[in-house]
């Protein structure tokens, strides 16, 4: 009994010192930001390793749940006679919360997982020390590229994921289920509007991008060195980034959409 | 690094695409291009009621958007509430005895402010104030009043008895 | 940017390193206790002893990346755990070192690999590190290599990329991290011949820290026996032949028994077996 409490306690403090260590961490990784843009090449080669390559799983999961989401909202709005606000189902579905959380979690499990076991092998294999010895800062040639990489990343591929979403919705609203076109385009653009509903949801983006890269990056650098101790990190990677995803969700739209 | 300029050319096109997709989402989504404060001058009409009128809701002539409400605020000395409005220059014949008047878009909908002109030959100018205005309806007013009057009725009828 | 921890030897002194009273712990486990150590400039030093015995460790602290408990390192006369992080990394720029496993960068090639700290510390144009790299490299005998990747390379290959980048920017000292580690004969043969023909060819200072006592004996000038968190001998490879502790002899000659017994502690064999 006296044990398990005693092993609460540790977890409770391990738990605290990682929320510190990884707070140290994001102030030294913004303190690499500046290096960061003096070198464009490495930002460059980044942005092309966590965005573009996200881009297909984005855009093809944007489509998917643009036409379904058409399609659930056919059904049931149907019974209500009220098909043709179908645009705005799903357009402001998709802007205001899909689109950036879904793209949150997409971009949590393919590019997080990445850069965390990139950092995370780096570090077992010594890289990071041996370039610490050489006197360049890991955190600012390493870490500092990927992290603005990916906050850069997730509002882009958010929006192209909206973007998309919506011309899926069309594609099965009006193409297939006979939604009158007009009637799906401007009910859309007399409800979104462009404060309320699309800047809040980029600023959804941001924050997401904002977290979910700071986690994948810290995880890869505090890893245990060892394979086991990679694929781990990995593992909390996705599971936190989407903890992290959906709870800051739940608080924003709390304070951007309440009253 | 191998292959930089291609790396080059799709990370470019991974930002134009994004900053494409914002704009898609801006002009055609949502409300943006329907309405731009640009060329715009003011009103105010003060009302006792607004009822569920918001900021940005929609200023309205004849069912056509003309404006956009910009701002609200109460009247702690004559109690009442005020609301600005920005209306497109394009309108600005409105006589000065026009009413405003706010109205519900279908049965459950948003709110709205509807201007019917009058007959006067003076026009409304920027910054210039409303006089005739009409309040929002509010349901519970609305369903007391219906109660009181069904009372009433039933008295009078019950005091017309044999 | 040149901080005033990378202008050439402060004091001209005999010892490069000075080590007093260093003492260590990670969690609970004591790595050092009282060590004292001196590390001559220009000469192969060498630091063995038996696995665990914090040599990997010793080597972190003299390189700053990590703190004593207590005591002091000096390096060049400057108390290392001392400095700031900008004195610091200049002094890491006098030092190379050369890890275990190489530690290259798998994202460049072996060229990129050894060009990095030239591009990354000087101003130098493409040119001029193109031969300096090339210089390196032909040092270590793998100048046609210079468009492999990392990946491409044998240990032993990927280890003297590793000592072609460590003796890039000139160092003063170099580190190496068990060399010899599980190399067939011909790569050992290779590194021990590189390994002193640079210390002498370049006057460097070496530090290596292994546990192949036949090949780093051979090479090394002076040698420091660690175990248990303490010397336990030090000398010449030749005066510690000749040694009168029963541990260092053990471990010198590679002996299964002796003060490190070869049964782990374990009741009684006899009753353990009569005991069903």
């Amino acid at each position: 009994m006296l044990e398990w409490i005693r092993g609460l306690g540790r977890s409770g403090f391990s738990f605290f010192q990682t929320l510190g260590r990884s707070n140290l961490f994001l102030l030294k990784m913004l303190a690499g930001i500046p290096s960061v843009l003096v070198r464009p090449r490495l930002l460059i080669a980044q942005l092309f390793s966590v965005g573009v390559l996200s881009l297909p799983i984005i855009v093809v999961s944007g489509a998917f749940v643009g036409m379904v989401l058409a399609l659930q909202g056919y059904n049931t709005l149907v019974d209500f006679g009220a098909e043709e606000s179908l645009g705005v189902v799903v357009a402001l579905s998709i802007v205001r919360e899909l689109g950036p959380v879904v793209t949150g979690l997409l971009f949590a499990g393919r590019a997080g997982s990445a850069l965390t076991a990139e950092i995370g092998l780096m570090k077992a294999t010594e890289q990071l020390a041996g370039m610490e010895m050489m006197a360049v800062d890991p955190i600012h040639r390493v870490i500092a590229p990927r992290f603005i990489a990916g906050f850069i990343s997730m509002p882009l591929l958010a929006a192209i994921f909206s973007a998309v979403g919506i011309y899926g919705g069309y594609f099965v609203g009006v193409g297939l289920l006979g939604v009158d076109e007009g009637a799906y385009w401007a009910q859309m653009q007399s409800k979104v509007d462009l404060y309320d509903d699309v800047y809040n949801g980029v600023i959804k983006s941001v924050v997401f991008g904002f977290v979910a890269t700071w986690i994948a990056v810290f995880e890869g650098y505090d890893t245990v060195p060892t394979s086991e101790g990679v694929s781990r990190s990995t593992t909390r990677t996705v599971v936190y980034s989407a903890f992290a995803v959906l709870g800051l969700d739940f608080v924003l739209t709390a304070l951007m959409f309440g009253d | 690094m191998k292959q930089t300029k291609t790396t080059e050319l799709l990370v470019g096109m991974l930002i134009a695409a994004g900053v494409a997709a914002l704009f898609v989402l801006a002009m055609k989504v949502s409300n943006l291009s329907t309405f731009s404060a640009a060329n715009s001058y003011t009103l105010t009409a003060r009302f006792d009621n607004i009822g569920g009128l918001k900021v940005r809701s929609a200023v309205v002539a004849g069912g056509v958007l003309v404006g956009r409400i910009s701002s609200i605020d109460y009247d702690n000395r004559r109690y009442e509430a005020v609301v600005v409005m920005e209306v497109d220059q394009a309108y600005d014949q409105f006589p000065d005895d026009t009413v405003a008047s706010i109205y519900t878009a279908g049965l459950l909908g948003e709110q709205y402010v509807a201007l019917d002109p009058g007959g006067s030959e003076e026009l409304l100018a920027d910054g210039s104030e409303i006089e005739f205005t009409t309040s929002a309806l509010v349901l519970e007013k609305l369903v007391g009043k219906f109660l009181l009057n069904s009372a009433e009725g039933a008295e009078a009828t019950e005091g017309d008895g044999p | 940017m040149q901080s005033s921890t990378e202008k050439t030897a402060i004091n001209g002194s005999e010892t490069l390193v000075k080590i007093r009273g260093l003492h260590y712990a990670r969690g609970d486990r004591v790595i050092f206790d009282g060590v004292d150590l001196d590390i001559p400039r220009g000469k192969l030093t060498a630091i063995m002893g038996p696995s665990g015995s914090g040599k990997t460790t010793l080597l972190r602290l003299i390189g700053g990346q990590l703190a004593p408990d207590q005591g002091s390192i000096e390096v060049d006369g400057l108390r290392v755990h001392e400095l700031g992080r900008t004195d610091l990394y200049g002094l890491r720029r006098r030092i190379g070192m050369l890890f275990q496993s190489g530690a290259l960068l798998t994202d460049l090639t072996v060229f990129d690999n050894v060009a990095f700290p030239l591009r990354e510390h000087t101003d130098l144009p493409e040119a001029m590190i193109r031969d300096l790299v090339l210089m390196k490299l032909q040092a270590v005998g793998l100048r046609g290599a210079r468009d492999l990747q990392p990946s491409e390379l044998s240990g032993g290959m990927a280890r003297r990329v590793a000592l072609a980048r460590a003796i890039a920017l000139d160092p003063m000292m170099i580190m190496y991290d068990e060399p010899f580690t599980g190399q067939d004969p011909i790569s050992m043969g290779v590194l021990v011949q590189l390994i002193r023909l640079l210390n002498d060819a370049l006057g460097l200072t070496s530090i290596i820290v292994s546990h192949d006592v036949k090949e780093t004996a051979a090479i090394s000038d002076y040698v420091y026996v660690i175990s248990e968190g303490k010397v336990i001998g030090q000398g010449t490879p030749e005066a510690l032949g000749k040694t009168d502790s029963d541990l260092v002899n053990q471990f010198m000659q590679g002996l299964p028994d002796g003060p490190v017994p070869f049964h782990y502690p374990a009741p009684d064999y006899m009753e353990d077996l009569l005991n069903a």
